[in-house]
């Protein structure tokens, strides 16, 4: 089920309820491993490629690292808040630390042509299939 | 000895309000840190993928609302496999205890994290008074 939206109106809640739909799905249960509080992410498919995408407000790109090999992601990191002189705390929701986690994905990744991007406090990474892990039409004769 | 970590993921929180919302989408409540100085007070807020020109920031009547929308049209032709958050507007409101000068209310964003410094009108801030 891919995401195309006609009426942009509904497109929001559409993608929503399509995340909804697995947020109890147990795909990466076994394969992650990690530690601190960790940007919580999601994974898509585009085409033959995967893109992972997760939520870092107020990580600075500098801090971010990003390694990939075989069919696994090494996301890491810092995220640091200044807390300041303070006369009163109201309210301290925020979370921040280190972080470090690879995950593990379910294809191969071409390594050398992975991009990353951070904005907007979003990191996104593009994964390309590696062309060894493409399927092959196979012709009948 | 082995010891299984477990991973922490903070949760994102709907909003829940008592009034209704008329847009088809659900809305979060942005994890926020409030401090106050004797001269202003600070709201910084995380509201991951909202760009500077979705932000609205409101204050009447001592309430603040803070309104970010993220777009959605980032996300076409993206099927999802996987997922550990909803993605989704940002919205919370203050009712503000001390009075702000609203004139002088700064905004800025950076990587996600809007950051508003609310300076207090100056019969608000705090005098010391002498003992004699």
């Amino acid at each position: 089920m891919a995401l195309f939206y006609s009426n942009p109106f509904d497109a929001m809640l559409e993608f929503q309820r399509a995340l909804d739909t697995l947020r109890d799905s147990a795909w990466l249960d076994f394969s992650p491993s990690g530690r601190g509080a960790f940007p919580p992410l999601n994974v898509f498919s585009k085409g033959d490629d995967i893109v992972v995408i997760a939520e870092a407000p107020g990580v600075h790109k500098a801090d971010l690292r990003i390694e990939a090999k075989g069919n696994t992601i090494r996301i890491s990191g810092v995220k640091s808040i200044e807390r300041g002189a303070r006369a009163s705390v109201h309210r301290r929701e925020r979370a921040d630390g280190r972080f470090d986690r690879t995950v593990t994905l379910p294809v191969e990744v071409d390594a050398d042509r992975v991009k990353a991007e951070y904005r907007d406090g979003i990191l996104a990474l593009y994964l390309p299939r590696a062309e060894s892990a493409k399927p092959r039409t196979i012709n009948i004769t | 000895m082995t010891s299984t970590q477990s991973l922490s993921v903070q949760e994102k929180k709907e909003v829940a309000t008592k009034a209704e919302k008329t847009a088809p989408a659900r809305f979060y409540t942005p994890a926020t840190d409030i401090f106050e100085t004797d001269e202003a007070l600070t709201v910084v807020m995380e509201m991951p993928g909202v760009e500077k020109k979705d932000l609205d920031v409101q204050l009447e009547d001592d309430v603040l609302r803070i309104e970010g929308r993220v777009d959605v049209s980032k996300y076409e032709g993206l099927e999802p496999l996987y997922s550990e958050y909803n993605v989704g507007h940002f919205a919370r409101s203050f009712v503000l205890s001390s009075k702000i000068d609203a004139k002088r209310i700064a905004a800025a964003v950076e990587d996600g994290v809007l950051t508003l410094t609310l300076p207090k009108a100056e019969e608000a801030r705090p005098r010391r008074i002498p003992i004699g």
